[in-house]
């Protein structure tokens, strides 16, 4: 092995029985949790703890679950598509997976376009702010944080589908396995909404 | 996870199968959400039906059914003992309390 190439990003490692970049991703996955979990938990502390007739109703809050509920969707058609190019791949066929992978990001910028067109926008110009209640400060704060992490997948994704598909030619084997690390990233993102959805739209 | 052909067509037909049943679970959270069953049973369902799609996701499109690494799982396992930790917590705190104690700090 020549210095400078990291080891173990496509050979199993004797130690932990994955490769490395697997194991990093689910160690970052772990702190995702925490970060969001963090989050849900002060969201509980403070819908509980909220005193009779403070917090909105469904109809208060302004927020429509057939909006949520096809964001829902979307996300969960764009996981399936995610793992379908890391399948592409698996069987050889790159420009299927790339086709995956560009439906994919196509879906993610859906998610995030019907998020600020149809809630973000309209809520801020009707004065629903952060600032208006304790639950849209949970809302945004939450939503938000999701829809960066939406932006920070997409970017990864457009850097396999652009200059980082070159890695195929080379170790294509070594490009899959970067494909399934940005897989689990993605499938946890669409896991996250899976609770948003219910939370926050369905539970006032 | 063996990456045969052969082996990929099951699992791509697997994973529609997900998709379907995901689909059924989102239809269904909505639907629960609109018959009345008392606040607290429908925030159970609710995030019982979401638990499920979660696992679903989880152990299929996350390929953990097949994952045979130890320090994966207990990565996992440490994490969702800290992550149920982080969600009773504040149950446990404020239990017994009026309501109104958690937001007098909010002034």
């Amino acid at each position: 092995m020549s210095a400078g190439v990291l080891p173990y990003t496509v050979e199993t490692h004797p130690v932990t029985g994955v490769y490395s970049g697997k194991l990093g991703t689910w160690l970052f996955l772990a702190s995702e949790v925490m970060l969001f979990g963090g989050l849900f938990s002060a969201y509980v502390l403070l819908r509980v703890g909220a005193p009779e007739g403070t917090w909105p109703t469904r109809e208060e809050a302004e927020l429509s679950w057939k909006i949520g509920g096809f964001n829902t969707l979307t996300l969960i058609i764009s996981s399936v598509t995610m793992v379908m190019a890391w399948a592409s791949l698996k069987m050889h066929n790159f420009a299927k997976a790339r086709i995956y992978l560009i439906i994919t990001v196509l879906l993610a910028l859906l998610f995030i376009t019907l998020k600020l067109s149809l809630e973000y926008y309209p809520h801020w110009h009707e004065g629903l702010k952060p600032s208006t209640s304790v639950f849209f400060a949970c809302y945004y704060t939450m939503t938000g944080l999701h829809a960066l992490h939406i932006l920070g997948g997409v970017v990864v994704m457009l850097y396999f589908i652009g200059p980082g598909a070159s890695l195929w030619k080379t170790d294509p084997e070594h490009y899959t396995n970067r494909i399934e690390c940005t897989g689990l990233y993605w499938h946890f993102v669409d896991l996250v909404w899976i609770f948003l959805f219910p939370v926050l739209y369905l539970m006032n | 996870m063996s990456g045969s052909h052969a082996d990929m067509s099951k699992h791509v037909k697997m994973y529609l199968g997900v998709l379907s049943a995901l689909f059924v679970c989102t239809i269904l959270t909505v639907y629960a959400s609109t018959v009345n069953m008392g606040h607290a049973t429908n925030m159970t369902v609710a995030l019982l039906i979401a638990a499920f799609k979660a696992s679903l996701v989880a152990m299929i499109f996350m390929h953990l059914k097949w994952e045979g690494s130890k320090i994966i799982w207990i990565t996992l396992a440490l994490c969702a003992l800290f992550f149920s930790l982080l969600l009773f917590l504040p149950m446990l705190t404020t239990t017994g309390l009026p309501a109104s104690t958690v937001y007098s700090s909010w002034g």
